[in-house]
């Protein structure tokens, strides 16, 4: 039964949102709309498991002096004093510690770890980049036309050329037309294996998120 | 045994170094390059330019701090584009880091123009979901998001009283950096409940977003920071994003004489090899 | 004199919460770019900090924003006059079921929990993807003008239509790619490569536009030496 009930759930959850998208009749909708402010409760769970388990990982570490535990003290008093600010005994107006906090400590690390990826890119366009087969050339033709079109740049190098030999126009064509195509190709792929997995897994053919214990 | 100095191997954080003026240098003395506006961002903005004024519209704040370059500034816009038209705005958010980021552009702006909170605009915060939280306000947007972010009941909030679904919005613009974002609001929104839509995504997101362009699903695009930039070239405000693209084409430029080293450094090591 | 007056005090009339904000964050930015040097305790702190800070952010976000107007404030209304939502119990009690993942001899109910949510997504995701990814697209295929425009635009648009079904015939795998459907398979790899190529360039674009964000923080709010 420990497979089943999910199983069941699964199938009966699923079959009504289904059933909702196609049948217009207020007590369908009305009872969906409430089960979609379930899911939401139910997502902010999931989440909460995902913080929980952060914490779990780190204390063990401490806990073990394993490699690296000071470094877990701080994600922890981090955390702490964020919390002691913003939890639920605290605020997260505007102007409230916990904004201060976040603004002036989560953005910039989080947008300066980003960051980070503009040296690497340009690193690897230099080591890896490499003109190996005709197919690889079409690659790299395509990006170095789109890199300097999408820039003023490149607008200025074809200044005083006719419209259609301009880097713009030559970037926005390949954007629209062969670019689409092939997007629209992957998405419409993409589809039919998520439509095919989502059929699966409310019939219970698919049972891999159950987990792999009884 | 040293063979002499092989291009191959150059030190990564010269290549750091390099990337780093070229960025400074145009933010300190800027080149003003000319900027050309691309149809999908022209198109967005003609679509804004045609909602009668009063009428209420969305912005969909779904981005974190590590997307705010290019994201940031399509906020900004997007809010001067509507105050100046005497849009209403509703805020509404999928990502938790959200919505003090859209507070940023929202307050200044409203300051500027004089709109009242709760009157002219209102951010109603985060909801966790993504894709049913977007279902959810399909049939209610009231029940989806009880309270605005600041914690006021949606009941107590004047421009809520006139907004229950879709049906009241005239047009929604997403400003994405990933999931849930533009592809979850076309599925679930545009072509479930037939509202315009337009999007600002990340550079990163914009070229899969081509088809929904071509099909009309999207009214308009804007890619990165240079759809930020054309769409401040369009208002004639030139913010942060305008202010960038000397540097972006800087380093473009930077990179594409990188690509070319890096290959004529393989080619003559081939030759060299076969030789 | 000037520049190191506004260095430390900022332009007239900023906040000092505002003025040690800029130097927490700009302290905080060469931490982390420290790495580029090479890996480092000042990076490894800084990143330590983000972890922490991201996941207390989601924490409370998720408790303020999520948990008292969806679950807490129907169940435990107070003296606000609104009604108690017995229903929200059932979530509540699936929200627990997911909690219950960290106890080994509990965490089979999870899966209740799971199960509602996968279900739930997998339906919603069946009609998203079917009406907008699926059925719209092959729409706007079939649709796409080849009588307007002119003699360029109708050349691409047989082009754009012509990469779409070579995409999707590269993406079939049930025959082996030779003769004609080898052909169109091969002509599917071209438009895919073109299109990395263009998302490759898009992707530097995105990367470097996030390096340009922390220039100009670190130049004009903290250095003030652009405006």
């Amino acid at each position: 039964m420990r497979r089943e009930i999910p199983l069941a759930i699964t199938f009966l959850v699923g079959l009504f949102m289904l059933v909702d998208f196609f049948v217009p009749h207020h007590s369908v909708s009305a009872a969906a709309e409430e089960m979609k402010q379930w899911g939401t409760i139910v997502i902010a769970a999931s989440i909460l498991l995902g913080v929980g388990n952060l914490i779990r990982v780190h204390y063990r570490k401490i806990r073990r002096k394993q490699d690296g535990w000071g470094y877990s003290i701080t994600t922890l008093v981090a955390m702490s004093v964020m919390l002691y600010f913003g939890g639920p005994w605290g605020t997260i107006a505007e102007g409230s510690a916990f904004n201060w906090m976040f603004l002036n400590m989560q953005v910039p690390l989080q947008s300066t770890m980003f960051s980070l990826l503009a040296f690497f890119i340009a690193s690897a366009a230099y080591r890896a980049f490499r003109l190996r087969s005709a197919e690889a050339g079409l690659l790299l033709v395509a990006a170095i036309i789109v890199m300097l079109g999408r820039v003023p740049l490149g607008q200025l190098l074809t200044r005083g050329l006719p419209e259609k030999a301009t880097l713009p126009w030559l970037t926005e064509t390949i954007m629209t037309y062969p670019n689409m195509a092939a997007f629209r190709g992957i998405l419409m792929g993409a589809a039919l294996g998520v439509m095919a997995m989502g059929l699966r897994i409310i019939l219970g053919i698919e049972r891999s998120y159950l987990g792999g214990e009884k | 045994m040293s063979e002499g100095f092989d291009l191959r191997r150059i030190d990564r954080r010269i290549i750091f170094v390099l990337v780093l003026v070229a960025v400074v240098w145009p933010l300190i003395a800027p080149l003003r390059l000319p900027m050309d506006v691309s149809p999908p961002v022209q198109n967005l903005y003609n679509t804004i330019e045609e909602i009668p004024a009063g009428s209420i519209v969305m912005l969909a704040g779904d981005y974190s701090p590590d997307t705010m370059p290019e994201l940031q500034p399509m906020t900004d816009t997007f809010l001067r584009h509507a105050f100046r038209n005497d849009l209403r705005v509703v805020v509404a958010c999928l990502w938790p880091a959200s919505p003090p980021l859209v507070e940023r552009a929202l307050l200044p702006l409203a300051d500027e123009f004089g709109k009242v909170d709760g009157v002219d605009y209102v951010n109603l915060g985060y909801m966790a979901g993504g894709t049913v939280t977007l279902l959810g306000m399909g049939a209610s947007i009231p029940n989806t998001f009880p309270s605005d972010y600041s914690g006021t009941p949606v009941r107590e909030i004047p421009l809520m009283q006139e907004v229950q679904n879709f049906d009241d919005i005239a047009f929604v613009m997403e400003i994405s950096a990933g999931t849930p974002g533009t592809r979850e609001w076309v599925q679930q929104v545009q072509s479930r409940f037939r509202v315009a839509l337009g999007s600002g995504t990340t550079a990163v997101g914009a070229p899969n977003f081509y088809p929904y362009v071509q099909s009309g699903q999207l009214v308009g695009l804007l890619g990165g920071l240079k759809g930020a930039a054309e769409y401040e070239t369009l208002l004639e405000y030139p913010g942060l994003a305008t202010k960038g693209m000397d540097a972006q084409s800087v380093v473009h430029a930077l990179i594409v004489v990188f690509i070319i080293l890096g290959n004529v450094a393989y080619f003559a090591a081939r030759r060299k090899g076969r030789a | 004199m000037n520049w190191l007056h506004m260095l430390f005090n900022g332009p007239p009339g900023t906040p000092a919460s505002v003025v040690w904000g800029f130097w927490v964050a700009a302290i905080l930015t060469i931490s982390i770019y420290s790495f580029l040097y090479k890996d480092n305790p000042l990076y490894k702190f800084a990143e330590s900090l983000f972890v922490g800070l991201g996941a207390a952010y989601w924490l409370a976000l998720l408790y303020h924003e999520t948990l008292v107007p969806k679950l807490l404030h129907p169940l435990f209304p107070g003296g606000s006059g609104d009604p108690v939502q017995w229903i929200r119990i059932i979530p509540g009690v699936l929200a627990v079921f997911m909690l219950l993942r960290f106890f080994p001899k509990l965490s089979w109910l999870s899966r209740w929990a799971l199960g509602f949510i996968v279900g739930m997504y997998s339906a919603v995701n069946i009609t998203g993807f079917a009406q907008a990814d699926f059925v719209a697209q092959i729409y706007a295929t079939m649709t796409t003008p080849l009588n307007s425009g002119g003699a360029l635009a109708i050349i691409l648009n047989v082009v754009a239509i012509v990469g779409v079904c070579a995409t999707l015939i590269y993406f079939f795998f049930s025959k082996e790619h030779k003769g004609v459907l080898g052909g169109f398979a091969r002509l599917g790899i071209w438009f895919l490569m073109i299109a990395f190529g263009a998302s490759f360039g898009y992707t530097v674009m995105g990367r470097v536009s996030l390096l340009i964000g922390r220039m100009q923080f670190m130049l004009r709010d903290w250095l003030h030496i652009i405006e």
